[in-house]
């Protein structure tokens, strides 16, 4: 097809096929959710659609890796296979502008599904502020509407209608601090399904409001009473009533949430990095919303690149396993006795490699556990020595010649050359080289010593893996999670209730297990009981 | 060596006759003793039964009058010159074993080994005498 295709620099890395197909999949899958973004830029040309992240394998931290890192090589972009096939082009050829394809005008509709989804973000916020307003007004419209049509009627009410319309403002007042507080702030995720309990209250909020429009249209408006206090004591009713449906509303969407009933495991599948949590009575989208922001907060990041020796393992015992017959059974016939002669010593050392793979793992294991503490004990010595070339200024120090003074950032990179090499290759080792990038670690180490920390204080941060929030937001993937449930999200959780939340690289699969009831039963000691005795043994010669 | 409450006490004895020995005014047997019915009898290392609160003997001086009248260490004493040493106090037995006017002690102690020996000659020849004598008791007298 004549098309031009555009990529960016990322997509070079997105396409490397370290993890081959599943990665290919899951980066078209991508492609389907956040073409829209790039096709609205340009309508003439189709583009490649790339990630919105880098990979977890390869990413970037502003373009720039670490010094010494070597740069990803390009690798061939895998077409195996390819579901969006319709959707998406790869080809490269330099033509030119003005030709117009179909993929053009499939782009053109992922430019309107881009805009709905923006707007279903605002959905609920939206649908809040109309029942809101529908809410507060009506009050008021009740008042207002007889004293404008009526008004010669009326019968003035004195005092008592006064304490009622002081009643009703500072009521309306609070429902309108309460309903901003409960339902119009800003949606801190979007769920794939409607929660139950927010269309319920919406609902009953409108059936309530549109019944006393009904009866204030039928008894006040057609039959044009006169009674102005019954009438305000209509609007306070309705007043009251619509701040008990938020009452019902704090308690089912917010208190239920609270009281832990069940007991969570929330398992990495690809680490078995295991969490236990209580949660209340969710529905299952809210409990993986819940669980969600449990995992940033503390679970180890995510590194792919520790998880390759398994992988090499098992692929060296799948290999070990195979044993081909090359020869064709029948060709020749003198070689048969030598076929199996040569089979069976493959079996054989195919058992043998199995039978040392765990003493390769032993000794594979205790010489990463020594390497790494090596460049540890380096890394500590080197950072430590770093900190001492440093300090603080004091009131005495101010003769001292302008050009030692420096600020805290060119403090931090005039100590930071001298620990960069160690720090680095202990990351290398422990293959966190690309969580940490050059400037995050100066203003890392910037942070320090503005707050006065000490060398091992610094160094923490690099020792462990920390949440995933700590590092940079290419990281999170927060927009990439799949719920996978066998019942439908808007159930309650249950006793024994499984579900999957998937992101790209890795899945957390979550069970869920009910609290038991404890049954607390008492015992009154008094404090006179405690009573003892004395037991000896003792050895009299005679 | 364990009772039964309300039952006869039953055991193969050995009489040991100790000559009490003049050292600097005191008169000693040469021996140490342990349990009594006030003490803790879980504590005892020579019961068979840690319910036992008997006077046992826990150390004997090695050339001394115990000793050489051929006391063992681990026997339980059951009488000192015809009183019963079975259900007494740690001091009270203590008090029977050191009387300034007594020159010589009598005791009948039992050993385990005591038992083996006699079930063994018993078994072998019913007929032949044995030695040792045997303790009855009544606790309920």
């Amino acid at each position: 097809m004549d098309t031009e295709s555009t990529h960016s620099g990322y997509s070079y890395h997105s396409s490397r096929s370290g993890r081959s197909n599943r990665h290919g999949d899951r980066s078209r899958e991508r492609h389907k959710a956040s073409s829209s973004k790039d096709s609205s830029r340009s309508e003439r040309s189709v583009v490649i659609n790339p990630p919105d992240t880098p990979s977890q394998e390869s990413p970037v931290h502003n373009g720039e890796p670490l010094p010494g890192e070597p740069t990803p090589a390009e690798a061939p972009g895998d077409d195996g296979q390819d579901d969006n096939w319709g959707e998406t082009t790869t080809a490269v050829t330099g033509t030119s502008e003005l030709s117009i394809s179909q993929e053009e005008v499939v782009g053109l509709g992922k430019g309107i599904q881009d805009r709905t989804q923006g707007f279903r973000r605002y959905l609920p916020l939206a649908v809040g502020l109309c029942v809101g307003l529908l809410v507060l007004a009506t009050p008021l419209v009740f008042l207002l509407l007889p004293a404008v049509m009526w008004p010669d009627r009326l019968q003035a009410c004195g005092a008592a209608c006064e304490g009622l319309f002081l009643s009703i403002s500072f009521k309306l007042l609070i429902l309108l601090v309460a309903i901003w507080a409960l339902f119009l702030r800003p949606g801190r995720a979007s769920l794939p399904r409607v929660c139950v309990y927010r269309a319920f209250l919406t609902t009953l909020t409108l059936l309530l409001t549109m019944s006393y429009w009904l009866f204030y249209g039928v008894r006040i408006l057609d039959a044009q009473d006169e009674d102005y206090h019954g009438i305000v004591q209509f609007a306070v009713s309705l007043v009251d009533s619509q701040l008990f449906v938020h009452y019902l509303a704090v308690v089912l969407l917010e208190l239920r949430h609270f009281k832990p009933s069940y007991s969570v495991c929330v398992m990495r599948s690809t680490d078995g990095e295991t969490r236990h949590y209580n949660i209340g009575q969710l529905s299952i989208q809210r409990a993986a919303l819940s669980i969600l922001e449990y995992y940033y907060r503390d679970f180890p990041v995510h590194n792919p690149a520790l998880l390759s020796a398994s992988k090499h393992r098992a692929a060296k015992h799948l290999a070990g396993l195979k044993v081909y017959n090359v020869d064709a059974p029948g060709s020749t016939a003198g070689a048969q006795p030598g076929n199996g002669n040569q089979s069976r010593a493959m079996v054989t050392a195919a058992a043998k490699r199995k039978d040392n793979a765990h003493n390769e793992l032993y000794y594979e294991e205790a010489d990463y556990e020594r390497r790494v503490r090596k460049r540890r004990a380096r890394l500590v010595v080197a950072v430590e020595e770093a900190f001492t070339h440093v300090r603080r200024m004091k009131k005495e120090d101010e003769q001292a010649s302008p050009s030692d003074i420096m600020d805290v950032r060119e403090a931090a990179l005039a100590i930071f050359p001298s620990m960069a090499r160690a720090l680095q290759k202990y990351l290398r080792t422990t293959r966190r080289q690309h969580c940490h990038s050059m400037e995050s670690i100066q203003k890392h180490l910037a942070f320090c010593l503005v707050n006065n920390m000490s060398p091992k204080a610094f160094l923490e941060a690099y020792l462990s893996p920390g949440p995933t929030l700590q590092y940079g937001p290419e990281r999170w993937m927060a927009d990439q999670w799949t719920l996978v449930s066998e019942a439908s999200v808007t159930s309650g959780i249950k006793e024994g209730t499984e579900f999957l939340l998937r992101c790209l690289d890795f899945s957390l699969a979550v069970t869920v297990k009910g609290i038991p009831y404890i049954r607390l039963t008492e015992e009154y000691i008094d404090a006179k009981s405690h009573k003892f005795l004395l037991l000896l043994q003792s050895e009299t010669s005679v | 060596m364990s009772f039964i409450p309300g039952q006869p006490v039953t055991a193969v004895v050995q009489r040991i006759e100790i000559k009490k020995l003049h050292q600097k005014d005191n008169l000693i047997l040469g021996f140490s003793i342990g349990g009594g019915i006030d003490q803790d009898p879980g504590q005892n290392p020579f019961s068979e039964d840690k319910t036992d609160k008997g006077i046992y003997v826990t150390r004997i001086t090695p050339g001394g009058p115990a000793h050489d009248a051929g006391l063992m260490m681990g026997d339980k004493i059951m009488q000192v010159n015809g009183w019963d040493m079975t259900m007494v106090t740690h001091d009270q037995a203590r008090k029977r074993l050191t009387k300034k006017k007594e020159d010589v002690v009598r005791l009948l102690v039992t050993r385990k080994s005591l038992e083996h020996a006699v079930k063994q000659s018993m078994g072998s020849s019913p007929g032949l005498k044995h030695s040792g004598a045997t303790y009855n008791h009544n606790l309920m007298q």
